[in-house]
């Protein structure tokens, strides 16, 4: 055991160190400081340039041009990636339908998709859950009839994130009703979102924003070439993407970027205040979480580490999300209590580039910080409620 | 020891129980708040009729003569309501230093029109840098000339590009941080000098910075004595903190009926998620939760309506529940009812909102907490 970088890392930290230093565009830095909500085109810009430097494909293999990257480099991507404040990488291409198809999909889908998704050139949605099957997957009613040449898909999926962005969109639809298990006659399509008979309406969310939404889908024809896999065992490729996505959910490097920051802002007299540095509840309260983050950062470490080759993380990963979550919320909520009066305005128009400083309500990002909170409410709830993630450890991990 | 409550505060309570039931439903409540003034002048003329925005004001002001356990009884409902109303700023703040020292003459300028519901009121309670501090007073009030004249600003000023009426604390003597030497003034609004930055707030209330740039006032603006403000203040700032967490209380507890309703009916693996053990037990938590805050609340107002000198910490207390238990039946609600508790379109998210608002307003858990740990 041995916690220190090697000279090879050192080397590799320097040059991520570089490359976010370099290469992030200066109106998207500005953006992610200011608390401005990136648009689409600033998403695909950002992982434009990590593809062309070859480090879109994270954790995915060499030969579909991923990186290859040893947990310690993965590690170490993420933490700069945090450290520049860059954006998050949009997960559904490139964490969730990416591995199924390269894990599942035939050498035409390979060659057909996989070089978009790196590239993002094409920008992928999840269409997973419905109104009534939302923890409970399998009682999805989206139906895909066979009728010779393509699935005629009919139903509708709800919560989906960021669809008003989306080129495309994958689909778990019941193509089989003659099933002894709920979960066979599932299958997993590929679907263009511009094929007649989708449409999509926004949901607005606690904060306000328009993030999710409803995706319907009447008599839309999906080519039979746009099944993954084999027809009616989608089930298990989905549960595979689940397992990608909850890794991904913890997001420790961010939440310790946020709390770092959370630490400097507390030192300084916001708005002439006493700093927060000299209320010990906030401190102890702030110190908590640390170490909570420090644990969890090494478990994630040991959990990169086990699944190192190349296999998919198992259940192990519903702990992951579990107390990344918890700790993100926790993180959420301190800066809440920091923000004190200023968490009441609701000042969403001032989070735009440029809008001038003499006119902002608050300091820095603070009128921010409780919507931040109730968005992120969310966290606990999405990608498997962390009910269900307790219920797989419970059955899978300690066979209860 | 009695808990009932007398024939007049069980008509308050039946009254404002119904207006709640039968006026004022959730699209109601989201059209006021979404109005140009961010609430119904008509509701606040019904309130004013039905004699709402008299009640901690004597007979002789003009009020009926209520105290506490009469607000409480409002603001609880105006929790289960989500109510948008402006009755903090207006019948609790502003009125509360207008009752306690506002000369003859004052309150027929002032308070009068306030509960006849003619005049919008507020106190610009808090400053930028002051966080939970009241105390923390930087505008000061110079005499100049037979003139006091006000420069400073204040901060998320509930009501505050309503009102007409802002009483404003500034200081006429002493250093930021001291009691003494505050001194409250009647500003009205349409004063030269002050500035507004109005916005809404997160809870579907508006609120605004306000800017005194040489605001010139007569002495005859002082509310009470020159440099004695703060104990009025202090006290008009319990009011509000046991006023909030009345309402933080009916917040709570329409949460926990709402959360329970749902479960039942919320079907996942071919049963209402009601069923599962591992929700159960959290509803039960959230129920406790509630008996506990509803607890506290009784007690405080009791305290409070006795005058009881230990009011102050019954008020801490009851803040710090609901701001610790209150949180966690926000969370709870929010996360039992799945993608629908984020959604902006069911009630859940703005209850919860008003909570964690609550929850920022006149001292959080750990500030009142600290008051107790004294
Ligand atoms: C902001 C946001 C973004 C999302 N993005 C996407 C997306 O892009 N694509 C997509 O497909 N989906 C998305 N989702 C949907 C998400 O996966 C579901 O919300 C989630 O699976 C929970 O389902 P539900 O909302 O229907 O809640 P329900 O399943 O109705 O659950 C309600 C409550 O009951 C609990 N519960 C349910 N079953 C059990 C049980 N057996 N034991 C104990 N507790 C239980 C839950 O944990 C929860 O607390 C998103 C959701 C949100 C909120």
């Amino acid at each position: 055991m041995n916690v220190t970088l090697s000279d090879d890392e050192l080397a590799f930290r320097d040059e991520l160190r570089a490359f976010f230093r370099d290469r992030l565009p200066e109106d998207i830095r500005r953006k992610q400081e200011q608390g401005v909500i990136l648009d689409r085109e600033d998403h695909i810009r950002f992982q434009k340039l990590l593809a062309e430097k070859g480090w879109a494909g994270v954790n995915w293999p060499v030969e579909y041009g991923g990186t290859g990257w040893t947990p310690v480099q993965k590690y170490l991507f993420a933490t700069e990636m945090a450290e520049a404040n860059a954006p998050d990488i949009v997960p559904f291409g490139l964490s969730m339908v990416g591995p199924v198809i390269y894990s599942f999909g035939n050498d035409e889908q390979k060659r057909r998709f996989l070089p978009d998704i790196l590239e993002s050139n094409v920008w992928w949605c999840q269409g997973y859950s419905e109104p009534g099957a939302g923890s409970d997957l399998a009682s999805l009613k989206t139906r895909a009839e066979f009728d010779g040449d393509a699935y005629i898909v009919n139903g509708t999926k709800t919560w989906t994130t960021l669809g008003q962005h989306a080129d495309w969109i994958f689909v778990l639809a019941r193509s089989r009703a003659d099933v002894a298990r709920r979960q066979e006659g599932i299958s997993f399509l590929l679907v263009d979102m511009s094929t007649p008979g989708v449409t999509v309406r926004p949901i607005i969310t606690i904060e306000g924003e328009h993030e999710v939404n409803e995706v319907h889908f009447e008599n839309v024809r999906v080519p039979a070439e746009n099944l993954v896999g084999e027809e009616g065992a989608g089930w298990t490729y989905g549960k595979v993407l689940l397992q990608h996505e909850r890794t991904n959910i913890a997001g420790v490097a961010r939440s310790r970027y946020r709390l770092k920051k959370l630490r400097e802002r507390a030192g300084r007299a916001v708005r002439g205040a006493t700093p927060l540095t000299e209320d010990r509840n906030f401190m102890r309260k702030l110190a908590a979480v640390e170490v909570e983050l420090k644990a969890l950062e090494y478990t994630e470490l040991r959990t990169l580490a086990a699944v190192a080759s190349g296999k998919a993380p198992g259940p192990e990963s519903s702990i992951l999300k579990i107390k990344g979550t918890e700790v993100q919320q926790a993180i959420d909520t301190l800066y809440l209590e920091a923000a004190g009066y200023y968490a009441l305005p609701y000042v969403p128009e001032q989070y735009v580039l440029g809008f001038p400083d003499g006119e902002r309500v608050g300091e820095d990002t603070e009128t921010r910080f409780s919507l931040q909170y109730f968005n992120n409410r969310k966290a606990s709830i999405y990608g498997g409620s962390n009910e269900i993630q307790k219920n797989i450890v419970a059955k899978h991990v300690l066979g209860l | 020891m009695d808990f009932s409550f007398d024939d007049i505060q069980t008509m308050l309570a039946d009254s404002v129980g119904k207006f709640i039931d039968n006026e004022y439903d959730f699209e109601t409540r989201q059209a006021n708040a979404g109005s140009d003034r961010g609430y119904d002048p008509a509701v606040w003329r019904t309130f004013a009729e039905l004699g709402w925005t008299g009640i901690p004001f004597s007979e002789a002001d003009g009020g009926i003569g209520g105290g506490p356990v009469e607000l409480m009884i409002v603001m609880r409902a105006f929790g289960r309501g989500l109510v948008v109303e402006p009755y903090l700023a207006n019948v609790v703040l502003a009125g509360g230093v207008l009752r306690r020292v506002a000369s003859a003459e004052q309150k027929d300028d002032w308070l009068a029109p306030m509960i006849a519901g003619e005049l919008q009121a507020t106190l610009a309670f808090t400053e930028p840098q002051a966080r939970y501090d009241i105390a923390d007073i930087a505008t000061r009030a110079e005499l100049r000339g037979g003139n006091y004249v006000l420069d400073g600003s204040k901060a998320v000023v509930p009501n505050g590009a309503n009102a007409e009426l802002i009483v404003v604390p500034a200081r006429t003597s002493g250093a930021r941080n001291e009691r003494e030497g505050i001194t409250l003034f009647a500003v009205p609004a349409s004063s030269e000098g002050l500035g507004y930055k109005a916005y809404a707030t997160v809870d579907g209330q508006r609120a605004a910075e306000l800017s005194l740039d040489g605001v010139a006032l007569a002495p005859s603006a002082i509310l009470g004595e020159p440099g004695d403000g703060f104990a009025t203040l202090d006290a008009v700032i319990d009011d509000a903190t046991l006023a909030v967490s009345a309402e933080a209380v009916g917040i709570m507890r329409a949460l926990q009926d709402k959360t329970v309703e749902y479960s039942k009916n919320r079907m996942q693996f071919g049963v209402p998620i009601g069923s599962f053990q591992a929700l159960q037990h959290r509803m039960v938590d959230m129920l406790t939760a509630c008996e506990q805050s509803h607890s506290l609340l009784l007690w405080a107002s009791m305290l409070a309506a006795d005058g009881a000198a230990d009011a102050k910490r019954a008020i801490s207390s009851i803040k710090y529940q609901v701001g610790t238990a209150g949180r966690r039946v926000g969370e709870e609600a929010v996360q039992l009812h799945g993608g629908m508790g984020v959604s902006w379109e069911l009630d859940i998210a703005h209850y919860f909102k008003r909570l964690t608002a609550i929850g920022q307003m006149f001292g959080n858990a750990d500030w009142h907490l600290d008051r107790l740990a004294e």
